[in-house]
């Protein structure tokens, strides 16, 4: 069940392939559809039941009023303030990590590396108690470079893996070339690998963006308030707030996704590639 | 001349030494304080029993339980649900790589705009669980949800299916399965792109047609793809935290319950500060994934001895 490429098949193929492509689409894409719209809706048409039907209206009063009413905006500068730092945090310290395991073949070597990306996969829960602990003890609960802090360290796992095959991929006869010549291991790494890191850094500049933007769990315990909270556990406290109010939801969701899904679109290419690391050989 | 030359020699091989361990430290570090040490601290923690506080001398107030947490555990039905409805997690998330598959296939093609949809099939996967948990719970909604006046018109009589402990867990996997459905599918996709158009065309002029193509000739070289797909759905299904939480809370009655979410509940929630009871059905969540993670490092560690 290969598909033949659809130029070969008969007209007719093409035609319903071409029909069912968009149809598919909009299927797929049904309830974030839905949810677009009902942002836009006005509350009064939803409070007689019309849900579906045609709006009454464009209502942008309804992100008026989330922005001005709620403090969706504040939620939002949270979200970048520990999300902004995380990138850079976890992205620097994965290109000394990935650049020592790729390398360098020291005896631990492989040990180091296998420790890095199992950590990657520990589930959350188990690191909870204790990080919200120390986190506590050392006066960050409940502020965003308490809550960056354990992202930066926990992403850098993924970025380990991620830099370290990269690196790998490259030419070693650069590294050793420069050795010859008689650059110190700082300078090789600073003026020769990192330049050619650079699709590798955008790659998981991207991926870590969204990954933390989307991060809910660790924003639910370690922060509480309105001035740390990052927008996904904002939203879910608003959502408490606003019962049923399904247009003031449908906007709030519409917002918080909007930057991730942003960042998709201008880097898809860099995205893609960091995500399906591996998936092919 | 020669003297500076054996003067250097050491020194550069102690560069080479050294280097490594200065490039790893500050990650190491990270590393070890957040995410190793914490799980140590958990182990030991699952044998005590502690409210999560302090005494004003700022020492720990937790008791020694030994095993009692664990014990405790067998007997509490609360721990049974969460840990079946983690197996019907498991087990219905395998669907996301049939779907993903076929999704990949029906759009591996090269037609105007094709860039585009591929990308727009991708969505669900970029925005955040919060918000897929809000969609859906609107989807689902009493009354006036989508879903809801769709099993009214077949059935006669409309299913709140977030109301229902029956059915609220398939409920929320079917939401979960949204956004990762889209993650397999870009991991097939780019799977695809590499699959050797020779061997397809060779394989077409022996008669391999349909599901036998698909199962003889393209699945074998998807291979990598496939693996990967495994590892971060089952990863995907043991991680179900956000969307139990957005969509019902573990609720109704706690039906909806999963490991993660019930370990929260306990340490975290309105049940009260029950830290040692928490670290020990994170233990039990962390041992589940780890024979998953084994496999995942035995696999990588072939891998690299191939090499």
């Amino acid at each position: 069940m290969f598909p033949r490429p659809i130029q070969k098949s008969s007209p007719a193929a093409q035609w319903i392939y071409t029909i069912a492509l968009p149809i598919a689409l909009i299927l797929w894409l049904f309830p974030l559809l839905g949810v677009a719209l009902t942002s836009l809706r006005p509350a009064s048409d939803l409070a007689q039941g019309n849900y579906f039907g045609m709006p009454s209206g464009i209502a942008w009063e309804n992100y008026v009023y989330i922005f001005t009413k709620t403090p969706i905006g504040q939620y939002m500068i949270n979200s970048l303030w520990v999300t902004i730092p995380t990138v850079i945090g976890a992205v620097s310290l994965s290109l000394m990590t990935g650049f020592a395991l790729a390398v360098y073949g020291f005896r631990a070597n492989i040990l180091v590396f296998f420790m890095f990306v199992a950590g990657n996969f520990v589930p959350f829960q188990i690191l909870m108690v204790p990080v919200r602990d120390m986190t506590l003890q050392l006066g960050m609960y409940d502020t965003w470079y308490g809550l960056a802090l354990f992202h930066i360290a926990f992403q850098t796992g993924f970025c380990t893996l991620f830099m370290r095959n990269f690196i790998k991929a490259l030419p070693y006869e650069l590294i050793e070339a420069a050795r010859v010549e008689g650059v110190t291991e700082w300078r090789i790494f600073w003026y020769i690998v990192l330049p050619l890191m650079r699709p590798a850094i955008a790659a998981l500049s991207v991926l870590v963006f969204t990954f933390i933007w989307n991060d809910f769990f660790w924003a639910t315990v370690l922060t509480q308030g309105v001035d740390s909270q990052p927008i996904t556990a904002g939203l879910s406290s608003l959502n408490g707030q606003w019962i049923a109010q399904w247009h003031l939801v449908s906007a709030g969701s519409i917002l918080a996704a909007l930057p991730p899904v942003a960042m998709f679109f201008l880097m898809q290419k860099h995205f893609i590639a960091g995500l399906t690391l591996g998936a092919v050989k | 001349m020669a003297q500076a030359s054996q003067a250097t020699a050491p020194r550069r091989w102690n560069q080479r030494t050294v280097a490594p361990w200065l490039f790893l430290a500050p990650g190491l570090f990270m590393f070890g304080v957040y995410v190793l040490w914490p799980i140590i601290q958990s182990v030991t923690l699952s044998f005590y029993d502690w409210n999560g506080l302090y005494n004003q001398d700022g020492q720990f107030t937790g008791r020694f339980v030994g095993m009692g947490n664990y014990a405790e555990l067998m007997t509490d039905p609360a721990f049974e649900t969460s840990l079946w409805n983690n197996l019907k997690w498991l087990v219905l998330y395998m669907l996301a790589l049939p779907i993903g598959l076929f999704i990949a296939i029906f759009l591996n093609q090269t037609v105007t705009g094709i860039r585009l949809y591929k990308s727009l099939f991708f969505f669900p996967f970029v925005i955040s669980q919060v918000v897929v948990g809000l969609i859906f719970a609107w989807f689902y909604a009493p009354n006036f949800g989508l879903f809801y006046l769709l099993t009214e018109s077949i059935t006669g009589k409309g299913t709140a299916i977030l109301a229902n402990p029956d059915l609220v867990t398939y409920g929320i996997i079917a939401a979960g399965l949204w956004p990762q459905i889209a993650y397999v599918m870009i991991l097939y996709l780019t799977g695809l792109n590499n699959v050797a158009p020779d061997q397809i065309e060779a394989a077409r002029l022996d008669g391999a047609k349909g599901w036998r193509m698909l199962w003889y000739v393209v699945l074998p070289q998807l291979r990598p793809a496939t693996f990967i797909a495994v590892i971060v759905t089952v990863i995907g299904a043991l991680r179900s935290f956000d969307l139990v939480s957005i969509m019902t809370n573990g609720g109704p009655f706690g039906s909806s319950r999963v490991l993660s979410y019930y370990m929260f509940e306990m340490a975290l929630g309105e049940y009260g500060f029950r830290m040692g009871y928490g670290a020990a059905i994170a233990v039990v969540l962390f041992a589940i994934m780890m024979i998953f993670i084994s496999g995942f490092i035995w696999k990588m560690w072939r891998d690299e001895k191939e090499r």
